[in-house]
């Protein structure tokens, strides 16, 4: 089954036309993701990338044209949460924002309407979100991945990229690999992404991959002992050696006031029982360890 | 980016918030001038205030009162230049002296769990907010913000309640209050606190006294993504407390922190910067610095990101770690090459990129006798061991 994105996406791109959107879109199509429309006011019933994609000038148009039901956002800040209530608006059932740099103030009114909705928003300042073998949104190199059954979720990017390619060199595929995005405001927390895994039959371990600054990580461990008992875990977490009170590149990455810790969050994963890695190439042999059968 | 308390406090008069006035000064006859007109306006006593971006002034005796001008030049020639944390003061803020009845805290910060804004008050006021919540965190009431409409008069009398206020002072809170929440807005700041808020009492002429709210202390920080539009709070970066490679790296459009080990780091993602730091010092070394060069980084960032490094005479071993997706490594391979062939130092270097052209980064490297490892693990050791050899 895999989560979020998967062979029923079918993808609307907007900012095709811009340099990122029509690099990532190329590349999604050569993964094999179904990308149906792109959007981009007034060049509507044009055709991008060489003629194959249709562009739309609204979203509206791209659900009701493409038959789109999940969207891709590379807009620039200053228009990216326009673009996802758009979305919303439109009909669009995923929303996957890489956007970086949006203010976090923008972001409540954004994300309390996404959720209102029922929509599920993933990010903004996120890579995206990969089911191999089935489609990629986003961001995530295509290479590093393997179909199987471990669910990878991260609030970072190139981290991500460097667990699940440990994971593949290791001989364990993945069900889906989602980055969170590394902002303080973002519309799927840990603590989303864990219940949709645990929903997932094809999921059957799941790697977590956290970093300084709030508390979801936390959040996620609560969950985790409850509910995720029987499904093998391993986590690892970014930041041990990260001076307080500053900000480490993510805008959420932050240690203040004492709180958001790696050591907070690397004490509550383990007290749910969940084994952390020193280093990701760590992470394969502590999820054979907690019991995972590829 | 954090702001000077004087800076802070002119963001919430703007909105209209009870700020005693205040004079910033630089020299102690400044302060003096600044004491003058206090005197003038009828104080009797004026506190002067350091002003540095970092907490704990009062204890490290940046804040003290003065009931004359020469005390109050005598007083800031004391504070001017004085060592706080490891940042030279070299401003102090003067406001008139009041009697404070009572203090409480009031601060407006973005909560990550709830995406609001939460308003936290308590009235155990003029303490870090931290140690409250530590000693006593039943003491500290909050209140979300609606995501829509913003801090509504009733959630804010609700906390003034929570606090302990009745009355007058109830309804001045409550427009405090509403205007913590539009500062954090009108400035896009991702936290404002006021603590003190205080109650003072004001004599009037005919000697009957009125208690009143009002702001003592202010901390605003802002939101480093909204910055572009509010051209004018860029103007109130403190370059005085700034280490200069931080404007130079804001002008590559990386993101540099400086530490104090031994081991320089480029890398690209900020997690994944994180991590090899984290590594490196699982390997037992120390790491000179926090660098990510961001996606898709060209020759002249790469470039600039190792003089960055190399500016640092701590540096004994550079550590570049580059998982390419949009990043090329054959890119960063070529600026490495230049820039570390360049240097006058013959800092040893071990480079590791994996991903998009790899390959070619690897036969470059090679070409120019550059270390090289294939695994994050390897990389972290190989720099640990360099740089401990160079040490000796």
């Amino acid at each position: 089954m895999s989560i979020l994105v998967g062979s029923d996406t079918r993808l609307v791109v907007q900012g095709i036309t811009g340099r990122e959107g029509e690099f990532h879109t190329r590349a999604a199509i050569a993964y094999g993701t179904k990308v149906v429309a792109g959007t981009r006011p007034g060049k509507g019933g044009q055709k991008a990338i060489d003629g194959t994609v249709p562009i739309f000038d609204t979203v509206a148009g791209a659900v009701d044209g493409a038959g789109a039901n999940t969207s891709v956002i590379f807009i620039p800040a200053s228009g990216a949460p326009d673009a996802i209530l758009e979305a919303v608006d439109a009909g669009i059932k995923t929303i996957i924002c890489i956007t970086e740099g949006i203010p976090a103030l923008d972001m409540i009114p954004v994300v309390a309407r996404v959720r209102q909705a029922g929509v599920v928003l993933i990010g903004p300042n996120c890579p995206g979100a990969t089911s191999p073998g089935k489609a990629k949104v986003g961001i995530i190199p295509a290479a590093i991945h393997r179909p199987g059954g471990v669910g990878v979720v991260s609030r970072s990017g190139t981290l991500t990229y460097e667990a699940v390619q440990a994971m593949t060199d290791a001989g364990l595929g993945q069900s889906t690999c989602v980055g969170i995005g590394g902002d303080p405001i973002i519309g799927t927390t840990f603590l989303d992404a864990l219940k949709l895994f645990h929903d997932d039959a094809e999921t059957r371990g799941i790697v977590l991959i956290g970093e300084i600054g709030g508390s979801a990580e936390e959040e996620a461990a609560a969950y985790a002992a409850e509910h995720l008992r029987g499904i093998p875990m391993a986590a690892f977490i970014a930041g041990r050696t990260a001076p307080p009170g500053r900000r480490m590149g993510h805008a959420g990455a932050i240690i203040s006031g004492g709180s958001g810790t790696a050591e907070g969050k690397i004490s509550a994963l383990e007290a749910a029982g969940i084994h952390v890695a020193d280093s990701p190439t760590q992470l394969p042999r502590l999820l054979l360890e907690a019991g995972y059968k590829p | 980016m954090k702001i000077q308390e004087a800076d802070a406090k002119s963001l919430l008069l703007a909105q209209g918030l009870p700020v005693p006035a205040w004079d910033v000064a630089r020299t102690p006859l400044e302060a003096r001038t600044a004491a003058q007109r206090l005197f003038n306006a009828g104080e009797a006593r004026v506190v002067i205030k350091a002003q540095v971006l970092v907490g704990g002034r009062g204890k490290a005796g940046g804040v003290k009162l003065a009931s004359s001008l020469d005390e109050a030049e005598e007083t800031a020639s004391r504070i001017l230049g004085m060592d706080i944390k490891g940042i030279t003061v070299r401003k102090v803020l003067v406001s008139g002296a009041v009697d404070i009845a009572k203090e409480f805290y009031l601060g407006a910060i973005i909560d990550r769990a709830t995406r609001r804004i939460v308003l936290m008050a308590s009235a155990e006021g003029g303490v870090e907010i931290e140690e409250v919540a530590r000693q006593n965190p039943g003491a500290i009431h909050q209140v979300a913000a609606d995501p829509q409409l913003g801090l509504l008069a009733f959630q804010a009398r609700g906390l003034g309640l929570a606090v302990g206020l009745r009355d007058a002072l109830l309804s001045q809170f409550v427009t405090i209050a509403q205007g913590l929440y539009s500062t954090m807005k009108a400035n896009d700041a991702d936290l404002v606190e006021v603590n003190p808020l205080a109650i003072v009492s004001d004599k009037s002429p005919d000697g009957s006294v009125a208690p009143r709210l009002v702001c003592l202390d202010a901390k605003i920080t802002l939101d480093d993504s909204g910055l572009a539009r509010h051209p004018r709070l860029e103007a109130l970066r403190d370059l005085d407390e700034e280490d200069p490679t931080d404007a130079q790296a804001r002008k590559l459009g990386i993101n540099f922190i400086r530490l104090e080990g031994s081991i320089g780091c480029m890398v690209n993602g900020a997690g994944l910067a994180m991590t090899t730091m984290d590594l490196v010092k699982h390997y037992g070394g120390e790491p000179a610095n926090f660098l990510d060069i961001g996606g898709g980084a060209r020759h002249e960032t790469v470039c600039g990101a190792m003089e960055l490094i190399l500016a640092d005479s701590n540096v004994k071993a550079i550590l570049v770690n580059i998982f390419g997706g949009i990043t090329r490594g054959d890119e960063v391979a070529e600026g490495l090459i230049e820039a570390w062939a360049s240097q006058a130092r013959k800092i040893p270097m071990v480079v590791r990129i994996v991903g998009t052209n790899a390959d070619e980064a690897a036969d470059m490297l090679r070409k120019a006798n550059v270390e090289t490892a294939t695994s994050l693990d390897e990389a972290a050791e190989k720099a640990v061991t360099l740089a401990k050899g160079a040490a000796r």
